[in-house]
């Protein structure tokens, strides 16, 4: 497989670190974050766990600047500068305009901004997720998993320091899964990365950091990773350990369940 | 099967029509069957067709003005607050007025030409075109308008490029809606003041007492409308290849 040759991320200079200080969001009276504070460090995969409806989408439409948190919770880049214009969006819906190809999906951020539309980029990374043959394609002849795929040739598209994912690598094949993992960790080499999965292995492979976020209002727990670097193989023992370990911090963190009084 | 359905719906509102006239026993400048009203376009072909060039033109004109307005007022209404605030109602308020009441004002403000014909048929189609494109703007998918957020972009180039393209369909069903009112809006206007038009010669042969000419005029109106409300559907199915069709109104199974 052809990577890209990685440079370094352009708009906004170099990564942020990210805080996010008592932080409170709630749905319906209820508190999702009450509270919740969290250090997401730069250049790094952190990678977040927990069951279904825990808050992991939320926290990221948090991040994105998609939800306000209550004062005086904040949400801000180290740097002091704004994170607006920094983030790249990946959400766990694909999000693809029907009415484009594959290849304007791409380009999409592109023609929002009124830039240049670099097609020749969006083939290389359609290529890249395995989609040359499907430019032309519009999103419903498309598989599932072939969406998710444009939606991440999406992502990659737009370059930016900070990049936040939402389960994208869910709708695919064991072996296009492990291939895409380590594409997106050679393309995103060097930016702020939070990846949001329900698959422990994949959380094992990619993090540098791994949280499982449980109960309501949500906190973290940190999980121990192999001292190896990313993306670490599949089927390394270590890997294996530290995969088996953070099921079953998953378990427990399941066992207090989410609507406890 | 299929298009053999509407040629079967045709002959069989023929038959009905013939057997209405037929056996109710009424006198032709009552009810002239089928055959002649055919023989009547026949021996009045090119009256005919001068006039029902007239109103195609005043449709086309209307349809084109109408749209443009309505679809540009729904863009306006989408983007700017202030203009949602004071010209909604002021909209919703005007369809109080019913529009047939305007047309002899129409014709004295644009008179007996064809522009009154072509401002009534605007204004007709204004409406419909308007509130089906404007509703269709303001229900944009959420995750859209984040991920354009996310990509930093302008609020006029998410109306460009997201809202008005998911619109598009919304905006085709107020276009269907419109071409199936167009005829209205162009003969309303021919009956209160014109020289020219389908809905003139109506008038003339109904003052004369040709009945077949009249129903002759109003076969002429109807298929006329039919192909335009075809055509129109079919250019748009055309154009919006991604709109997914889960029930087709015409034919389809
Ligand atoms: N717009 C909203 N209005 C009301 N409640 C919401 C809204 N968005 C999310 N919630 C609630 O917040 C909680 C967390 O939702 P969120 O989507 O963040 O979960 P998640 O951890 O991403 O779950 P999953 O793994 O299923 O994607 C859920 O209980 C959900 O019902
Ligand atoms: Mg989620």
């Amino acid at each position: 497989m052809t990577l890209i040759n990685h440079k370094p991320p352009q708009r906004g200079l170099a990564p942020p670190d990210i805080d996010i200080a008592q932080a409170r969001l709630s749905y319906a009276g209820r508190d999702l974050f009450a509270d919740f504070s969290l250090h997401i460090a730069a250049g790094q995969w952190t990678c977040l766990l927990g069951p279904s409806g825990v808050g992991k989408s939320t926290l990221l439409r948090l991040i994105a600047g998609l939800e306000t948190p209550a004062p005086p919770g904040r949400v801000a880049a180290s740097d002091g500068q704004p994170l607006q214009g920094r983030i790249a969006y990946m959400a766990q819906q694909d999000l693809l305009l029907p009415w484009l190809s594959a290849l304007g999906n791409v380009s999409l951020g592109a023609r929002l901004r009124g830039e240049a539309v670099d097609d020749a980029l969006a083939h290389r990374l359609l290529d890249q997720v395995g989609l040359g043959r499907r430019t032309a394609d519009r999103p419903a002849t498309l598989s599932g998993g072939m969406r998710q795929r444009v939606a991440l040739a999406r992502t990659l598209a737009e370059d930016r320091p900070i990049v936040l994912m939402d389960e994208p690598f869910s709708a695919l094949d064991a072996v296009t899964r492990l291939r895409l993992q380590d594409l997106a960790v050679e393309t995103l080499r060097g930016r702020t990365i939070v990846l949001v999965t329900h698959d422990p292995l994949e959380a094992i492979r990619l993090g540098q950091k791994v949280l499982v976020m449980a109960g309501r209002p949500a906190r973290l727990i940190e999980a121990a990773l192999p001292d190896s670097a990313i993306p670490r193989r599949a089927d390394d023992q270590a890997v294996l350990d530290a995969e088996a370990r953070l099921f079953r911090t998953l378990l427990a963190s399941d066992a207090e369940g989410l609507d406890a009084p | 099967m299929k298009w053999l359905r509407l040629p079967l719906v045709l002959i069989g509102f023929v038959l009905l029509w013939e057997a209405i006239a037929a056996l109710g026993n009424l006198p032709p400048y009552i009810l002239p069957g089928p055959l002649r009203v055919v023989l009547a376009i026949g021996a009045h072909w090119e009256r005919l067709v001068g006039h029902a060039s007239v109103t195609m033109l005043e449709m086309a004109l209307g349809l084109l003005l109408g749209t443009a307005f309505g679809a540009a007022c729904a863009l306006t209404l989408a983007y700017f607050r202030p203009a949602r605030l004071w010209l909604l109602p002021v909209l919703v308020a005007s369809q109080a007025v019913p529009v047939f009441a305007l047309a002899p004002i129409l014709v004295l403000w644009f008179g007996y030409g064809i522009a009154s014909k072509v401002a009534m048929a605007a204004l007709i189609i204004f409406f419909p075109v308007a509130t089906a494109f404007f509703d269709g703007l303001r229900r944009t998918e959420a995750g859209w308008l984040d991920l354009a957020h996310t990509m930093g972009a302008r609020r006029w180039r998410v109306l460009w490029h997201v809202r008005a393209p998911a619109a598009l369909p919304a905006l085709a069903s107020g276009l269907r809606v419109a071409a199936a009112v167009a005829p209205i809006g162009a003969v309303v206007g021919e009956w209160v003041g014109s020289s020219a038009g389908l809905g003139y010669f109506m008038l003339q042969a109904n003052g004369r007492m040709q009945i077949d000419l009249m129903f002759a005029a109003l076969l002429v109106l109807a298929i006329i409308g039919l192909a335009l409300y075809f055509a129109l559907d079919a250019g748009l199915r055309r154009a919006l290849p991604w709109v997914a069709d889960s029930a087709p109104v015409k034919q389809g199974d």
